[in-house]
């Protein structure tokens, strides 16, 4: 029930008990990886033995490889962030290209592919996956019988994670950047094109400016949800392997607290991105 | 657009915008699923050598494994669906009705940040927490609620708990932004007429936010249905989940025509619930997913 009606003290009570239980289920896994990232002992687990930084400073004199002399795991980051790179500007610019053009062109099936582009989004990510790695394989395939050319990038490998991820987070950032740009007030560019500016003019000093929170926020999240996304990556890897990919083969043949060490950056990474992004958003939006 | 332009600018510009969109739609949805169909549909017969069959869906038909993980898949991702929509729904009403002003941003936000952070990270979480020698059953030990510690791990109960856990945000953001628009003016009236909670939560409060339920069971649905690294981690090897069965046929045993039989099976599924999800409550795709 709600503050403007009676609420009897057992139910306010139990209201409070009920979300200090929720947070602590949100927040117990977290904090215990973020806590054994820091246990002196070769497996996270309990017992604690002791505080130390060797899961992050190890090297292989010490017999513990902690996170910066992990070779493996420091590749697999910059893999993740190149790849992560490539998402992310792919489909911000398509995302703005899409958003003009469902908000602004007039033309014949339009709404039907309003709804086409929101498909991505209900198709799990596996399937995806080996849809665009099985027609990636025939287009090779076809490549090398019909014209002997072995054309590596459409073989499992980065390029293919890069477009199989871009498939459905260029659909997130169509959504976010159309959903401003249909709040744009239009008379603030009639404004400009009556003062005598150009349609480049316009658009680089008025439109974009304005469309900039909305493709700032989407570049994060579709950067975070690269850099995060596991099932279709899984489909299209090869031989380079993003962080997700092997932290989940480290996870199944046991892990080290190393991977605890590496989560942890990413949990101070991801919540510095999310904290500046809202930070940013409450600016522009007062 | 203005209307000054000549038309030969006009539809260049269209050209050129809806270029990108039909490349990306082209080649990376419609084309490679109509190839999955094509790939599902043709048996080997001989090395290099296909003949159109349904060999790939006799299979999965006639061979009890595959379609009981199907089975399981869907109940589970249902039964994961019902807890989350119990969990979250307590929580959105706290968030959109009982917290107030800056508390409800910050619960919000509080929420929300846990699903920053990588799936991989917090399934790793559960696992240091729920193994054998993990943090709660050495716990319970010290507490003397048992004498040697359980295996809490490769349950059905760990996966449900990872997924519920996985979904949560998708189900209180949809859940929130329906309940806030609710009037309390509504509610109150209703309790001035003499009607009780769950009368209120009945005819009230579940009608208006109908868009907003039914928002997250589908979002949550599909992506518990295909969830790989929760069920593959916490479940171990009897966590028979599709998903599994679908990277078995097609990365494992290099089996394409079995594996894209089962993708489109589990296609069909998501999209059948898709649908039957907007027709009981009466939404338009498009308004569902911009919802969420």
């Amino acid at each position: 029930m709600i503050p403007s009606l009676p609420r009897p003290a057992w139910l306010r009570a139990a209201n409070t008990i009920y979300i200090v239980a929720f947070l602590i289920f949100l927040f117990l896994p977290l904090l215990t990886v973020a806590a054994f990232a820091f246990n002196d002992a070769p497996y996270p687990a309990p017992p604690w033995h002791g505080f130390t930084l060797d899961w992050f400073f190890g090297d292989e004199a010490s017999g513990r490889v902690g996170l910066f002399h992990d070779s493996e795991l420091l590749d697999s980051i910059l893999t993740s962030a190149l790849v992560a790179t490539w998402v992310t500007g792919l489909s911000v610019l398509v995302g703005t290209t899409n958003a003009f053009l469902m908000e602004r062109a007039r033309f014949p099936g339009r709404q039907a592919l309003s709804v086409m582009m929101l498909v991505p989004l209900v198709i799990p990510g596996v399937i995806l996956g080996i849809s665009i790695l099985a027609f990636a394989s025939r287009l090779a395939d076809f490549a090398d019988t019909a014209f002997g050319l072995e054309l590596e990038f459409l073989r499992p490998g980065l390029p293919l994670v890069v477009v199989g991820q871009f498939s459905y987070i260029a659909a997130i950032a169509t959504l976010t950047i159309s959903a401003r740009l249909k709040r744009f007030d239009h008379t603030l560019e009639e404004a400009a094109f009556n003062l005598g500016a150009s349609r480049t003019a316009v658009l680089w000093h008025i439109t974009l400016p304005y469309l900039r929170p909305a493709m700032i926020g989407s570049a994060v999240i579709a950067f975070l949800m690269s850099f995060e996304n596991f099932n279709t990556t899984l489909m299209l890897v090869g031989a380079d392997t993003p962080l997700t990919i092997l932290m989940y083969g480290r996870m199944r043949d046991g892990a080290t607290p190393v991977l605890n060490a590496v989560s942890l950056f990413l949990m101070v990474a991801s919540a510095a991105l999310a904290l500046s992004l809202m930070r940013r958003g409450r600016r522009s939006n007062p | 657009m203005t209307a000054s332009e000549p038309n030969w600018q006009r539809r260049l510009l269209l050209a050129l915008l809806l270029a990108p969109a039909l490349l990306w739609l082209l080649l990376l949805i419609v084309l490679p699923h109509v190839d999955l169909a094509l790939v599902s549909f043709r048996e080997r017969v001989a090395p290099r050598e296909y003949v159109t069959s349904l060999a790939q869906y006799q299979t999965f038909f006639t061979e009890p494994l595959y379609w009981q993980i199907f089975v399981r898949t869907a109940v589970v991702s249902a039964i994961a669906t019902a807890i989350t929509l119990l969990i979250a729904f307590p929580v959105a009403w706290t968030i959109a009705k009982i917290a107030k002003g800056r508390r409800a941003a910050l619960l919000f936000l509080v929420c929300l940040i846990p699903f920053w952070v990588s799936e991989t990270v917090r399934t790793l979480g559960w696992m240091i927490l729920l193994r054998e020698s993990g943090v709660l059953p050495s716990f319970l030990v010290k507490l003397g609620l048992v004498s040697a510690p359980p295996e809490l791990l490769y349950h059905d109960a760990t996966i449900l708990v990872g997924l519920v856990y996985t979904s949560l945000l998708f189900m209180v953001v949809p859940l929130v932004n329906s309940l806030e628009s609710l009037d309390n003016a509504l509610i109150e009236a209703a309790y001035d007429l003499g009607a009780g909670g769950l009368t209120v939560l009945r005819t009230i409060v579940i009608p208006h936010a109908a868009p907003g339920i039914t928002a997250g069971c589908i979002v949550v649905f599909m992506l518990t249905l295909g969830n790989y690294l929760t069920p593959n981690l916490l479940g171990g090897t009897s966590s028979q989940w599709f998903t599994e069965q679908i990277y078995n046929q097609f990365i494992t045993r290099f089996n394409w025509e079995q594996g894209a039989a089962f993708g489109f099976l589990l296609l069909a599924l998501s999209t059948t619930m898709v649908w039957v999800g907007l027709k009981a409550s009466g939404q338009r795709f498009a308004d569902v997913m911009q919802r969420s």
